[in-house]
């Protein structure tokens, strides 16, 4: 593997996990939103 | 070897979202929104918006289960061939788990967050297009666009019964309208790209029965899209508003498919009635949706009857 190769998926990894850590936060904002709109009703 | 240099990159994210094939996603939104506004009854805006993302999600993931299951096929068709999969920069598998993955997520926030009559249609529309259309029946026959449409039209159904949480004629009719929408749509599409359908086997109504009857049919489609598209007005689940606009739209769409009915082409034409009235179908579709909300909103807010 060389180094540009290495560079590359560390790169990917990052956004890939950026993205995935995006949509948890957003799921769990998400979640609590709903919760507190249920215990309204 | 750049192939399998490229397989063993995990795959860029883009490609993830390229999966879900977000042009065709853009309309289900449209038309499922549709659905959840002009339903009768309250729906908080905040379980309204799940809704909207589960379908959005279903969708998604319908998409690319589908693009798992069509890699060769895709791979044949000078339009899909640069899709992730069959372009070698995503594993099959990894598409398949985000698919499903996607799919089960989806089922569940919307029984859990909004309510299990629209969860279960949601999972069946999932189940209809994946399993159904793409593995058992869009192989086999040429009626496969009929069938796949059926698929496409239960976003505004969804969004419907998300609001009132029970099946009526009203959203039954809203699928009916895209159901019969479906046909002339795409195979106004097939009948001047039919040449990348044919090399793949995948049976197209051009090609198997040919141009002279899916001609036809389409027109067939658009006349029977008149009534049901009014029908909403008749039963007296939507105003003068959207009455006036889906006849009004109704009848052009069917004037723009009689030159394609009537007409026979070489190779080589230019095919102009035919990209006229693809275009104009999805105008249609947009404009008769939004036609749909107007009148409701109106009706809500006293304006009219």
């Amino acid at each position: 593997m060389t180094p540009e190769e290495q560079t590359e998926i560390r790169k990917r990894q990052k956004s890939r996990n950026l993205a995935l850590g995006g949509l948890l936060v957003f799921l769990a904002v998400l979640f609590y939103a709903i919760t507190f709109v249920k215990m309204g009703d | 070897m750049t192939a399998v240099t490229a397989l063993t990159l995990p795959a860029d994210w883009r490609d993830f979202f390229a999966l879900t094939k977000p042009r065709v996603m853009s309309l289900v939104i449209f038309t499922g929104l549709c659905g959840l506004l002009a339903a009768p009854g309250h729906i908080h805006p905040v379980i309204g918006f799940t809704a909207i993302l589960c379908i959005a999600l279903a969708a998604g993931g319908a998409g690319t289960l589908n693009q798992w299951l069509e890699a060769d096929i895709d791979a044949g068709m000078k339009r899909t061939a640069k899709r992730p999969i069959p372009a070698g920069r995503m594993r099959p598998n990894d598409a398949r788990d985000f698919g499903i993955a996607l799919s089960v997520a989806s089922v569940l926030i919307m029984g859990l967050g909004v309510g299990w009559t629209a969860a279960v249609i949601l999972a069946i529309s999932i189940l209809y297009y994946a399993v159904v259309y793409t593995i058992w029946l869009k192989p086999r026959t040429p009626q496969n666009i009929v069938i796949g449409g059926a698929a496409g039209a239960f976003p505004p159904l969804i969004g419907w019964v998300a609001v009132t949480g029970d099946i009526t004629l009203m959203p039954v009719l809203l699928f009916a309208i895209i159901f019969m929408w479906t046909p002339p749509h795409f195979w106004a599409l097939a009948l001047f790209i039919k040449s990348d359908y044919a090399k793949v086997g995948i049976p197209m109504m051009p090609v198997v029965r040919g141009q002279a009857s899916t001609r036809k049919q389409i027109l067939v489609y658009s006349v029977l899209l008149v009534p049901v598209a009014a029908a909403p007005w008749f039963i007296g689940g939507a105003g003068a508003i959207y009455g006036i606009t889906a006849l009004a739209l109704s009848l052009i769409f069917l004037a723009l498919s009689v030159p394609v009915a009537f007409r026979h082409s070489e190779e080589g034409d230019a095919m102009k009635p035919e990209k006229r009235l693809f275009a104009f179908s999805i105008i249609y579709l947009f404009a008769l949706f939004a036609g749909l909300v107007l009148d409701r909103v109106a009706a809500y807010q006293g304006f009219i009857a």
